[in-house]
């Protein structure tokens, strides 16, 4: 594993970029914060586009300090943007071909072509891509260049939903099958959940939390600070259906039910469950619609908001978090070490 | 009617070089411009523009006091080549690129300001170096401004007279361009031969910037 050693100083509009720190690269690191941190400016640096930012190192490998600048053609670091940048007088071919030639050793054109289902693209010019489809190209031609590590920008965000769930999966297929570590920024608390195994969360330029992506995704104040929705990432498989037609997760916690099918039996999949979905009762409640209702354990108990109160929750061996009122917590008389029983009223693969 | 052609071949050769030395020359001036955050920009953008303002006789003046022969440019010519920059065709190759170099700069750096870093950061991230990325990339996309260049630097050598004037004279198959020799011609009452040199030049400047527009158009079409 490699680590990625970043001492960077530098203003720019709006914010002083400052960071110290140093990551180890595996897997999808998720760089996460709200617009105007940093993010995206910290990739450039990264990427070689922008100089002057303090220090940067790859390994033993200095890419960057006050007296050596190494090009960005010469990191081996691929980028893929938020619009495709594909170029516009190549072919999809010529465009896979350009990163191809480039790369020692040179890249294989018809086996990538093969791999990210490009073949009845192949002749064709960029403009007459959807956004999707000339997304999935710029995704082959980065990994065409043999990169030691891939950053993302927002690579999801101009692509409607539908779009979005075409992508993930090769984005998977690259964190998983070709192993290229990935800086992946984002805005999006899905894409971060379903992607991530580790993320960094940035605020006006300087770096708010950094760690494995449930315990920073399970921080109140993080997702507060941050404006996202608070909830909580499970890992959990897919068991089977049921014979009336609800798919079966099974957890450290337990089971949970869903109208949805989320997976195949056997998938191992991430879910994200909202804090406001999931309600607390003392004792099994019962004659109640709900179908998943768990057993837990209070953790902690913080105000969030004038009116409201964060619940964190031990289940089995995972974290749920619960948004109530103040009234509710006080009412139930919620405390740590207390027992009583989650129900959850929907969950959502970690994903939009 | 025994008309003399030699001042349209001239012209054309002269129209054809500076052109071809311009495209060369001028590409990274036109990227530097258009890239640079320096101060000095503007200075030089300036400097590059004043062909465009200037009478053609102020810089066929101060050319002929550079190309003299006693002067440190015009010697070190004569030391090089054996002949004067003053009144050959060299000379007059010499002050065409400055007299239509804003033609092709101005077209090129507004064609790589268009092209913006967006897919000059993308050839780099596949491994391009910086000339690489150019003749790969920003040449091909900048492929209208190099048309647009083209075009109207050869017309506009096409037409040049005050310059060649001051620093060429008027020697045949040396200097004799198609515009001195209708002056002339004018000059000599001999209307027949200025008629059809004033004709074929006519046509010849309509022609090219036609083809200009046309091809300007249907790239509006396209976008």
């Amino acid at each position: 594993m490699t680590d990625l050693r970043l001492d960077i100083r530098s203003r720019h509009a709006g914010f002083t970029l400052e960071i110290d720190r140093t990551i180890p690269l595996s897997g999808v690191t998720a760089i996460f914060g709200p617009s105007g941190a940093g993010k995206s400016t910290l990739l450039r640096i990264i990427a070689g586009f922008e100089r002057g930012a303090g220090r940067v190192a790859f390994g033993h490998e200095v890419w960057e300090d006050g007296r050596r600048f190494v090009p960005p053609h010469r990191r081996r670091v691929a980028s893929v943007f938020q619009q495709p940048r594909l170029f516009p007088h190549l072919d999809v071919r010529g465009n896979l071909a350009y990163a191809a030639r480039r790369a020692r050793p040179p890249g294989a054109v018809e086996a990538m072509i093969e791999r990210f289902g490009l073949a009845p693209l192949s002749a064709r010019r960029p403009e007459t891509l959807s956004g999707g489809e000339a997304q999935r190209v710029a995704l082959a031609r980065a990994l065409l260049t043999a990169p030691r590590l891939i950053l993302m920008d927002e690579p999801l965000s101009a692509l409607d939903q539908a779009r979005r769930q075409e992508i993930l999966p090769f984005i998977e297929r690259l964190r998983d099958v070709a192993q290229v570590p990935i800086l992946y920024v984002t805005h999006s608390t899905a894409e971060v959940a379903r992607l991530s195994g580790q993320m960094l969360t940035l605020a006006a330029g300087r770096v708010t939390g950094f760690g494995p992506t449930a315990d920073i995704l399970a921080a109140t104040d993080v997702a507060a600070r941050e404006g996202t929705e608070p909830g909580s990432l499970l890992t959990a498989t897919v068991t089977g259906m049921t014979a009336d037609g609800l798919c079966e997760i099974a957890f450290s916690g337990g089971t949970i039910l869903t109208p949805e099918p989320l997976g195949r039996p056997g998938a191992a999949v991430r879910l994200f469950i909202r804090a406001r979905e999931v309600m607390i009762a003392r004792d099994r409640p019962q004659g109640i619609s709900a179908l998943n209702i768990l057993p837990a354990t209070v953790e902690t108990l913080a105000p969030a908001g004038p009116a409201s109160a964060d619940v964190v929750l031990r289940c089995g061996a995972a974290r749920l978090r619960a948004r109530i009122t103040r009234r509710s917590a006080e009412a139930l008389g919620l405390a740590p070490g207390v027992s009583c029983h989650v129900i959850v009223k929907s969950v959502a693969l970690a994903q939009e | 009617m025994t008309a003399d052609l030699a001042p349209l071949w001239l012209t054309l050769r002269l129209a054809a070089v500076v052109t071809a030395l311009l495209l060369v020359l001028g590409t990274p001036l036109a990227w530097w411009l258009a890239r640079t955050r320096s101060r000095l920009a503007p200075a030089v953008e300036a400097v590059t523009a004043l062909p465009l303002v200037l009478p053609p006789t102020v810089l066929g003046f101060y050319l002929l006091l550079v190309f003299n022969p006693t002067a440190p440019l015009g010697s070190f010519w004569v030391s090089l080549t054996g002949q004067t920059l003053t009144f050959s065709f060299a000379g007059l190759v010499l002050a065409s690129l400055l007299y239509s170099l804003p033609f092709t700069v101005q077209p090129l750096q507004s064609a790589f300001t268009t092209l913006g870093r967006a897919p000059l950061e993308a050839a780099a991230s596949l491994g391009a170096g910086p000339l690489d990325a150019f003749l790969t990339v920003a040449a091909p996309l900048a492929i209208r401004g190099y048309l647009t260049a083209a075009v109207l630097t050869f017309a506009h050598t096409l037409g040049e007279f005050g310059v060649v004037l001051m620093v060429g004279g008027n020697i045949p198959g040396q200097t004799r361009v198609i515009s001195i020799a209708i002056y002339e011609e004018v000059e000599t009452l001999d209307y027949v031969s200025a008629h059809l040199l004033s004709g074929i030049l006519l046509a010849l400047s309509f022609l090219i910037l036609l083809a200009l527009y046309v091809l300007n158009a249907r790239d509006r079409g396209r976008a």
